[in-house]
């Protein structure tokens, strides 16, 4: 690891500034992700600014919307009882991501912020345009049954690692966040993650100092009619390789609302918008379900290694949508 | 005694204390570690006198080979002092295992190598150092963390229990007593990790935390019966090359329902046979 200077901010503002005033600075939340990359030469920051005093853990409703604080622990944000009884979608995206201690040093806005896992991105010895913009993608033609099935460009075939984000992704979350001025904005969720195109080397549209301060989660109707689907290569402690976050609104026996994101198929949380549209208006059956997610997953390009995702997308589109209107 | 000795009579010397001297010189190394030890004159002769000389030769190779490759590595004196000069040194104070420790550590190190390398403790094993595996699992303010994926510098006023904190040889914690129970390990390595990792678990189980494994997810908190799997999913972050998850499962179980876990496997009688000849040998043996 690279030598670095360490501070730890009190206040937003000087943790923003501290990171404006340096291009090679970075926030410090868990560390489960920066630190694993700081050891590898990946990350090399010269200096981290310690952002876990700061007052942003907190989860709480604001009006018919709930906001869940950027450096509340995914264990914490998981288990509140707001976010169990209103999102349990989310719940269950947080829990079936990394280990229980992994859980208890993540935050939220840690968990928005995470790098992918290609293992070119991962080896220094390799080349990577998200690592060293230019030096070419090692995965495109080499190893790539863990990477990208929509979305990628010829610099970048990566996927975005996060469980929690595909269900913030279905749930039409807001990121709240603010710079070293103290100018605030909101981004949609599906505007915050980046696809590839030229410029891998940025994940999100997050600009340098700026920090995200909370997510917020507009109140929906999904709680009875939701579920997160993840398919791994073990049982747990993996990541996804295809995982599916629905949720729909049935009133009537008539699906009213769809919202279908998938991890592990592209460069950020992708909402699979053509299977949702299918579903509005009809009655929730397995010949729909299968109708819609075949609609979807004929317009992934698969790599050489991963056409296995394609099929895998379509099953696992079917099964969350049958477990979500179970 | 003279049969015990057949073939091995160097080792004779073990009994006749004042004829050592004359058999067996000590080397130039036997006698620096002797006075590294501060043994001098008379106690030396009685303390060689009490592990035989053969067996101290033995014992000096091995504390002085370890000395060796403690020094190679750069390890010595570290616990006994502060490196000398530090890059981007920060103050760090902590309560660890209930005792207050103030560090001064490079802003790079872990919690995990401050415990090893600066305090000794050793318990905490590191497997991955990258979060992969959970054998450097300790509690800070209660809750099980990675220590491998923790900046010591970020550990002010943190409250951290390692395994040497969890029981000690005479007052084990029921997990641990049940890890030695069901034999819930082989090599051992992963095993301070594991133990701090399932006290934890029943701890949040306690609480009503759920899993992926939770049925019912929206329900009120209360806390949560544990089944086979949620035991699993919840101890997926500690991995076991030894393979001995069946009986760390029921270690853990046994603590969490307060039962004793019935053994699911028993011998077959051919190996009860080869058992009771075992015993009968060993019978034997303590006639001779
Ligand atoms: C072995 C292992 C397995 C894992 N498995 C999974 C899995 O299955 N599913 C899954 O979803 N995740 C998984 N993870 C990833 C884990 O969820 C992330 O590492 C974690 O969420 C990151 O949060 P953190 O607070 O530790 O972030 P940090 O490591 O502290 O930071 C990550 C990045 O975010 C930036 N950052 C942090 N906070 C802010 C903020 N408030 N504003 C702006 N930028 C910020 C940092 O500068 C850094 O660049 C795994 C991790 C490990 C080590
Ligand atoms: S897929 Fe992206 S992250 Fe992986 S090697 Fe190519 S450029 Fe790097
Ligand atoms: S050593 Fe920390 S998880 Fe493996
Ligand atoms: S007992 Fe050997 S690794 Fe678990």
């Amino acid at each position: 690891m690279r030598p670095f200077k360490y501070d730890r901010a009190k206040k937003s503002n000087d943790a923003t500034k501290m990171v404006a005033s340096n291009k090679n600075a970075k926030f410090l939340a868990g560390g489960t992700n920066i630190v694993d990359l700081m050891k590898e030469n990946v990350e090399r920051p010269d200096a981290l600014v310690d952002v876990n005093n700061l007052e942003l853990k907190q989860i709480k409703s604001m009006g018919s919307n709930i906001s869940i604080g950027a450096l509340a622990k995914n264990k914490d944000t998981a288990n509140h009882p707001l976010i169990k009884q209103n999102f349990p979608l989310l719940t269950q995206a947080i829990l079936s991501g990394a280990s229980a201690q992994i859980r208890n040093m993540a935050t939220n806005g840690g968990n928005l912020n995470q790098r992918t896992r290609c293992v070119y991105f991962y080896d220094t010895a390799t080349p990577c345009n998200k690592r060293e913009p230019g030096t070419g993608c090692g995965a495109a033609e080499g190893l790539n049954r863990m990477h990208a099935i929509f979305g990628y460009s010829d610099k970048c075939v990566a996927t975005h690692p996060s469980d929690m984000c595909i269900a913030l992704a279905a749930l039409d979350a807001v990121v709240h966040v603010e710079d070293e001025k103290g100018n605030k904005r909101k981004i949609l969720f599906g505007a915050y993650h980046r696809l590839p195109g030229d410029t891998p080397e940025k994940d999100n549209n997050l600009k340098h100092g700026e920090l995200i301060t909370s997510i917020e989660i507009p109140k929906n109707k999904f709680a009875n009619n939701s579920y997160y689907l993840k398919v791994r290569d073990r049982a747990s402690y993996a990541f996804a390789l295809v995982s599916v976050a629905t949720g729909l609104e049935i009133k009537n026996g008539i699906i009213r609302k769809s919202r279908i994101a998938m991890g592990g198929v592209a460069h950020k949380p992708w909402r699979a918008m053509i299977a949702e549209k299918e579903l509005i208006g009809k009655k929730p059956s397995q010949k729909l379900f299968e109708r819609a997610a075949k609609m979807e997953m004929e317009r992934a390009k698969p790599l050489e290694h991963n056409k296995y995702k394609v099929t895998l997308g379509e099953r696992a589109i079917v099964r969350a949508l049958k477990m979500a209107s179970a | 005694m003279k049969e015990l000795n057949e073939g091995f009579e160097s080792y004779d010397l073990v009994m006749h204390e004042d004829e050592m001297f004359l058999c067996e010189e000590l080397t130039e190394d036997e006698e620096k570690l002797l006075d590294e030890l501060g043994i001098h004159g008379a106690s030396r002769r009685k303390f060689l006198g009490q592990v035989g000389a053969a067996g101290f030769g033995m014992l000096a190779m091995q504390v002085l080979a370890q000395q060796d490759t403690l020094a190679a590595e750069g390890l010595v004196d570290l616990t006994k002092s502060e490196p000398v000069s530090i890059e981007n040194a920060v103050n760090v104070n902590m309560r660890i295992n209930g005792v207050r420790k103030s560090l001064k550590v490079d802003s790079r190190m872990t919690l995990l190598d401050a415990l090893r390398e600066r305090l000794g403790l050793t318990g905490s094993k590191k497997g991955c150092d990258h979060g992969q595996c959970g054998a450097c699992t300790v509690h800070v303010d209660g809750e099980r963390h990675l220590s491998c994926l923790t900046l010591a510098a970020t550990c002010e006023d943190k409250d951290i229990k390692t395994i040497e904190g969890i029981g000690d040889e005479k007052n084990l914690h029921p997990m641990q007593a049940a890890f030695v129970k069901y034999d819930a390990f082989q090599c051992g390595y992963c095993t301070p990790g594991q133990i701090c990792s399932a006290v934890a678990l029943l701890d949040e189980a306690k609480k009503g935390e759920v899993s992926y494994e939770t049925e019912n997810i929206s329900a009120k908190t209360r806390p949560v019966q544990l089944s086979d799997d949620e035991i699993r999913e919840r101890m997926s972050g500690n991995l076991c090359r030894c393979g001995a998850y069946p009986n760390i499962l029921k270690a853990i179980k046994e603590v969490h329902t307060g039962k004793a876990v019935a053994q699911t496997w028993n011998f077959s009688e051919r190996l009860d046979d080869i058992a009771e000849n075992y015993e009968q040998e060993d019978a034997n043996d303590e006639t001779v």
